[in-house]
This record gives structure tokens, sequence and C-alpha cells, in this order.
């Protein structure tokens, strides 16, 4: 798995990184970390419904900010646990723009091993960096 | 703990640190707690609480409670209260949790006597009071109803009978606060939030049956005035809050402020997380208006859950709710900011206080208290962790040094993850069961980061609040059964 959870950086919370090659697999990464707090065994979500994100910002990192929240709207409004996927990030006139595929299907406790509810993602520490072999974000969930 | 040693030790429970500390800080930060207490706070407490006092338009001091644990913008525990011309509004001082809080339930039965009912107490409860990710609740309404709730808090939930009308008298705010305007509210944020009235959420969210030990009563006479009159009598606590609602508005408004602060307004700020706007601008009043929108929001949850927690004791014991004395005793938010008027250099002043993880705390004979609490002032409900108990205070006259402010648990001390590794759900469930208490959860692994030992001592929390004279004891409880969100 191309992230890790950090225990030493919130008490409270939960805090990760996650990484990967390129943006789309860092942003990925990112939203796979954050639905394995709610799910213990993301394997456990079928591929029933699919639902499309697009999204836009000025700045990188909160693009990836808002992303992560489509993740929690979802897991609130209409109860569903989603894996994004053929996610693709873009420029164009001073904007980034986001496009993937959310594919999932709605809670069942009897299936899924539930484990916390993301209440938000924070800006506390959150960040989104270049690195030689790619990108890393940091993130402190609140729970 | 070097930090600690860079705080000038003002009484035997409070200890400051200057303006010199950090650039940037318009007043001193204030720290409450006796040495062991404020000794076991994480170094982040200190940065965040003088991230804090570098706010515009903080009054007197940046305050943290003595159960203050690192958050994010200020630490859980922080208060600060704001000039209302020159202040801000940040929401990063009341936390996505808006109006997280306690509710406080009393019986008339004894431990005895609900003993053999306990398991199917707990049992139903589990089952009429959802919890865990996504839970949605049993009050079906429209989303333009959900908008009334947001207007009406608790009052909604007691002309649509879930409720008595003295549940509002005994909630603060009475269960409803001004200013709040639906208009102000994302759309986003009301598909998260209108099917959710009535449920727990997770985390640390729970609601617990605990007991009124004889042992544990430190004043007869004030435990008397709010209803504890039993040896061994029995207690409904729980804490929840505005659930994906109020995390949605907060986050709306984060964004927002992030965008508006530097550009429009000129502010800079240390962490994006205290991203904030002037009081008095459109961005901050209509954060607001939203933000009351989501006190009215939990404070409806909260009405909600009482009156299931009302039909579940009813069946259980075949009696009506009334017979068996099922009063609140009171309703806390501990995530929030408020208009109050205080005492400021002599003259009495309006002040914007945030509390983030910080319970009201009204001395005696203060304006705002239910009148049957007049003389003897505010309760004060302080959660404890599953294993070891909770408490019921009483607000003071000492208090208004704090703006009359408090604590609100106990804070953890153990990551989550480092509790997964030395507890197992299952397993804790079986020895808590041994020691007499009978809990449901949602997720195992929840319930093995909620572990008792993950938490400070509750017992020298709250004498530590008691010592700085921030609240006073009344009962200490112990939980005996326990629905784990």
């Amino acid at each position: 798995m191309p992230y890790r959870y950090l225990d030493e950086i919130s008490i409270a919370d939960i805090a990760f990184e996650a990484w990967g090659k390129s943006l789309e697999e860092t942003f990925t990464a990112s939203a796979e970390a954050t639905l394995n707090v709610m799910v213990e065994e993301l394997d456990t979500i079928r591929p029933l419904v699919k639902r499309e994100v697009q999204l836009e910002d000025e700045a990188l990192d909160l693009l990836l900010f808002n992303f992560l929240q489509e993740l929690i709207y979802y897991k609130d409004a209409q109860r569903l646990l989603l894996r994004m996927e053929k996610l693709e990030i873009g420029e164009r006139e001073g904007k980034f723009h986001l496009r993937c595929l959310a594919v999932g299907e709605e809670i069942d406790p009897a299936r899924h091993p539930l484990r916390l509810d993301v209440k938000a993602v924070t800006l506390h520490h959150f960040a989104l960096v270049r690195e030689e072999q790619g990108w890393k974000a940091t993130v402190i969930l609140d729970v | 703990m070097a930090i600690f040693e860079k705080a000038i030790r003002i009484s035997d429970t409070v200890w400051e640190i200057s303006p010199s500390f950090k650039e940037g800080m318009r007043v001193p930060a204030r720290i409450y707690g006796t040495e062991k207490v404020v000794r076991e706070m994480d170094e982040a407490v200190y940065d965040q609480i003088t991230n804090v006092a570098t706010l515009p338009g903080i009054t007197r001091y940046a305050f943290c409670m003595p159960d203050g644990h690192s958050g994010y913008g200020f630490p859980i525990g922080g208060v600060a209260a704001m000039d209302v011309d020159e202040g801000v509004i940040s929401p990063g001082g009341i936390g996505f949790d808006i109006n997280c809080g306690m509710r406080l339930v009393r019986t008339n039965l004894t431990f005895d006597e609900i003993k053999p009912h306990l398991k199917e107490l707990v049992d139903r409860l589990f089952q009429k009071v959802p919890a865990g990710v996504g839970s949605t609740g049993f009050v079906k309404i429209s989303r333009s109803e959900f908008r009334k709730v947001l207007e009406e808090g608790a009052r909604w939930c007691v002309r649509n009978d879930y409720g008595w009308q003295e549940d509002l008298e005994l909630t603060e705010d009475s269960g409803c606060v001004e200013g709040a305007d639906p208009s102000k509210v994302s759309e986003k944020a009301i598909d998260r939030g209108y099917n959710q009235i009535g449920t727990l959420g997770s985390g640390n969210h729970y609601l617990e049956i605990q007991v009124a030990r004889p042992e544990h009563v430190f004043d007869q006479r004030l435990a008397r005035e709010f209803g504890i009159t039993l040896p061994n009598q029995v207690v409904i606590m729980f804490h929840c809050g505005s659930r994906g609602f109020g995390h949605q508005v907060a986050t709306d408004y984060l964004e927002l402020f992030l965008k508006v602060m530097e550009r429009k307004y000129g502010m800079k700020i240390l962490d994006r997380e205290l991203a904030c706007a002037p009081f008095q601008s459109p961005e901050g009043r209509d954060y607001f208006a939203s933000m009351n929108c989501a006190i009215n929001m939990s404070f409806a949850n909260r009405q909600v859950i009482l009156h299931r927690i009302r039909e579940v004791f009813s069946e259980v014991f075949g009696r009506s709710p009334e017979d068996l004395g099922l009063h609140m005793i009171y309703d806390v938010p501990h995530n929030t900011a408020k208009l109050e008027r205080h005492k400021v250099e002599g003259k009495i002043k309006t002040l914007l206080v945030h509390r983030k993880g910080a319970t009201r705390a009204f001395g005696p004979n203060m304006e705002g208290l239910p009148e049957r609490y007049q003389e003897v002032g505010q309760p004060v409900i302080i959660g404890g962790s599953m294993e070891t108990g909770s408490y019921l205070l009483v607000g003071t006259p000492e208090g208004a040094e704090t703006f009359y402010s408090t604590a609100h648990g106990s804070g953890r001390t153990m990551s989550r993850a480092k509790a997964r590794k030395l507890w197992r759900g299952e397993k804790l469930q079986r020895e808590m069961e041994s020691h007499g208490i009978y809990i449901r959860t949602a997720s195992w692994s929840g319930l093995a980061e909620e572990a008792g030992q993950a938490y400070k001592n509750i017992d020298d929390v709250v004498l530590a609040t008691e010592k700085a004279g921030l609240s006073k004891r009344v009962v200490r409880f112990v939980p005996v059964g326990n629905v784990k969100g």
C-alpha cells in the first residue's frame, strides 16, 4: 500500500502519508488511505455503483483537499463507500483540473468491517510536495 | 518536557507563556491544571495555544483547559474570547463537530433495579440509537423541513413530540440559538445531515448508563439540586454532535476563509487550520449564521436521542418515562463560538467566545441559567473514558477568570494506532463485561482505540479543574452499560 499512518503527529485524530510516482498515483493513494480509516478491508467494497468526480482549483494541494472531501461527502449524503479509479489531473488556464470515476457500493455493516467515521479533512500540517521519486501527501483527518 | 520550563508558574494551577515566546502573540497564553496534568500535555499544545494568542481581537489571554491536548488550529481545550468589532471568527476555534456536547438524564431507578435488565437496555439502545460510519436516523424529513430544524433546534423536536417542554429549559440556550440562517448553508451540508438526526456518530461518541455511588457524591446539597437523591441512582449520559451537517459547514467556511483572509482582509496566520475572517465581515457573519444552524442541528440530534432513550426504558420496564423519572439534568455544548457579555477591565463587553473542547460553566445568578439552577450555578458535564467514569460539576463565580469556561473530557494520551496495537476490541469487550460494564459497539477496532488507558486519568483532570476554581465537583458516575459509536 502506498500509504502509512503516522502515530506521532496526531493523538486524537488520524494522520497519514501517501505517495506515488505521479500526482494521479498520490491522489489515488490518499483516497485509499482516507477510505481505509472508515473501512478496514477495502476489498470488501464491491464495484456496484459509479459516480463521476470532476473538480478544479487554483492550488494543487487544495485540489487534493477537495478530492478527499468527495469521499466523505458520498459517505454521508448517499451512504456510499467509493474507490477512485481512472484519475486524471491536468492544468488549464491557471487552474488544476481533476477527473475520475468513483466506484463502490452502499455501506453494509454486515459485510464491511467499519472503523471510524471521518468527519473532515483538516488543513493542519496538510501538504502535497514534489520529491525526487514523485509526490508525497501528508494529511490529518478529523475523526 | 523542555517547553514546560518556558511557562511561568502563576499559581499551583495556572501556567503562563508570555508574548515574547513567539512573534505575533497579542496576549499571553494561560494553561490551567496541576503540574502533573500540564506536564502530561503534548508539546503541540504549547505551539497551538500560542498560535491562538496571535489572532486579531483576542481578549485577555489564550486559555487552555486542564484536559488540553493537541488538535488542529486550536488545541482541544482551547478558549479565546474575541472583541466583536476588531476580532475574528475561526472555524478552527470551534472544531468541525460544531456543538459536539454532552447530555445528562436522570432516572428514579437504582442500579439493583436495572441490573436484571441491563443487557436488554443496552441492546435496545444500540438498535434505536444508530452509531458508526454513515448511520442514519429514524426521523424522516424533507430537506425543507430540515431547514426548520436548523432554525428551531430542539424546539422543533418538542413541537413534533420528540421531547418535553421542560427539556428545553434544561438545555443550554434553551436548545435553540438565535441568528441561525439556513440560506447561508451549502446544499452539500444539507445533503450530509438531513437524514442523520438521532444518530451518535463514531470515534469518542457514546451513550452510557451510569451509576452514582454514594461514596462518589462530593456535595450532597448540590447533588440534590440536580436530582441525584438515591444511593446508586442510575443516570444516562451521552456525547455527540452535529454529524455530517456540522462537519460540512465548518469545511465550507474554512475554505472560503482561506480564500479571502489574505487577499481581501490582509491577515496572515501561522497555521491554515486557523483560517479566520473578521467577525463583522460578510464572510464572518455568514459563517456565524451557518454555525448557529449547526448548533441547533446538534441540539435537535441530542433531543431525538433522548426521545429514543425514553422509549427504550419505557418498553423495558413497562412504565411511562414520566413514571421512571427520566428528566434531563442538563445539556452542554463544548464546540461553539457564542456572543456573551463579560466584564473586561471593569466594563461589561460583548465578546465572541470560542470554546473548542471546552464547556461553558456559568456561576450562580448569571443570566442565561435555567430558573431552577439560578442559585446553584450551571451543571457541567464532563465525560471520561468508557472504562473509568464521568462527572457532574457546577460552575463557580471564580470562573470569571476564563470567561466561565472549563474542561470537557479527559483527553487522550495515546494515539489511536498505538491503542489498536495494545488492545483487541473483542477481548476488551469481554474484559469490560467481567468488570461490570456491558458494551455494544459499531466497530471492534473503534472500541480498542477508546480503551480507558489511552486517556488521561479523569479524576486528575477534574481535580485540577476544581483546584483551578473553574468548576466544582458534585458527583462522579461509573459506567455499567455503553453504546459505542
